[in-house]
């Protein structure tokens, strides 16, 4: 199963990256676990300098902008 | 720049909709037409070049460059620069801001980066100059630019490493460079796309706000006589600029909307650096700011953070007041 993680401080657009995840996994029917890290310590581990951030299994796909839901998509069957 | 849309927006509102030019009806409706779309016109345009500034600049390298590089200040100047073209949102800033931190840049430096992201942005800039013209919107950019140098500048003067919270502190006492991710390569056609979309997502979140600060400054165009705040509030009152930058800390979250509203009060006689200090007040430091710094430093350095750039606000809006 893949690990997703959407990292950021709770700004429209972290929510708008988290939403496209979960559209991009009901699209595709992947099986994924999707965490929201929200709290900055917590963040801050995974050397993030521009939110949101997209991880999928610990490696980070997209930092600073909102993925679409086909950049997903294509990360997901990757 | 805009007369075309003036025209534009006179036939409209005097020839087809048939509204006397005379008549106070006529006037809101005519400011409320023309100043909505030059004001969306100017937000699409600012943030969409933004964007592209935005997803060129290579932010490890920046990072790396600012921490091994002593540039007599110049580095102030980089980092408050790199603060105006950061999108509008303390929530990216912060993250930012520890992520400095850990890279090793000094904290005066990345203070200066903190004040200036809120302060000068894209949406301030854009409405602005549909608001205000190019001036006046030179005098706001140039002054938060300084603002955020001096500021950052002076709170790292004033040892507040220990007011950080302890795992900021932690952070600090293991900085070091951080090795350089290599940049993205996406070519422009695919950049543009996202920088659209963004750029639309923006516009579309305050949208609410720029039309009801327009409302509310129409309405006080077309009905208010010319002057009539001269009475109310005046360069000679000293406490106005401290009050008024205080009342324009909590009003964050219609910032956008504050401006047009502003513009009529200067044009109805509230003297320009009072109005100036005002929405320095609104856009640069906000309760939900707050909340986010209290997760990276303590009350203390809270209050000093917000009362150093509050004191400099003030300080420019006398300075405005004095000089026109």
């Amino acid at each position: 199963m893949k690990q997703v993680k959407v990292l950021g401080p709770g700004c429209a657009k972290c929510k708008a990256t988290y939403e496209n995840v979960l559209e991009a996994i009901k699209q595709t029917g992947i099986e994924a676990n999707v965490i929201k890290i929200e709290d900055l310590e917590e963040m801050m581990k995974y050397n993030v300098l521009t939110t949101p951030v997209l991880l999928i299994d610990e490696q980070a796909k997209v930092k600073g902008r909102i993925p679409s839901v086909q950049e997903i998509t294509e990360f997901l069957k990757a | 720049m805009f007369n075309w849309l003036q025209a534009g927006a006179d036939w409209l509102v005097y020839s087809a909709a048939g509204l006397a030019p005379e008549s106070h009806l006529g006037a809101a409706v005519n400011f409320f037409v023309f100043d909505t779309l030059k004001i969306f016109i100017l937000l699409f345009a600012i943030t969409i070049v933004m964007g592209i500034v935005n997803s060129y600049i290579p932010i490890d390298r920046l990072r790396n460059f600012l921490s091994r590089n002593k540039l007599f200040g110049i580095e102030y100047v980089l980092a408050s620069a790199f603060g105006v073209v950061t999108p509008f949102c303390s929530c990216s800033s912060v993250p930012l801001f520890i992520g400095f931190v850990k890279g090793g840049i000094p904290l005066g430096i990345t203070f200066t980066y903190l004040i200036t992201a809120p302060l000068v942005n894209e949406v301030a800039i854009a409405v602005f100059l549909g608001a205000f013209g190019l001036q006046v919107t030179a005098i706001y950019v140039g002054t938060g630019i300084t603002l955020g140098i001096l500021g950052g500048w002076m709170l790292g003067k004033m040892h507040l490493e220990k007011s950080l919270a302890p795992w900021v502190q932690e952070i600090l006492a293991k900085a070091h460079e951080e090795s350089e991710l290599p940049p993205e390569h996406r070519p422009f056609s695919n950049r543009i796309r996202e920088i659209l979309r963004e750029a639309a997502h923006t516009v579309r979140g305050i949208a609410i706000y720029v039309l009801i600060g327009i409302g509310i400054g129409a309405i006080m165009h077309g009905f208010l006589p010319t002057g009539f705040f001269e009475g109310y509030v005046t360069k000679g009152q000293w406490y106005s600029v401290p009050l008024v930058v205080l009342l324009g800390i909590p009003m964050y979250s219609n910032a956008a909307g504050v401006i047009p509203v502003v513009q009529v009060l200067v044009a109805k006689g509230i003297p320009l650096g009072t109005a100036i200090a005002f929405m320095m007040g609104v856009i640069g430091l906000s309760l939900p700011e707050a909340l986010l710094l209290k997760k990276i430093m303590n009350w203390r350095l809270i209050a000093i953070y917000f009362s150093t750039i509050g004191a400099f606000m003030i300080l420019s809006g006398y300075l405005f007041n004095f000089w026109f």
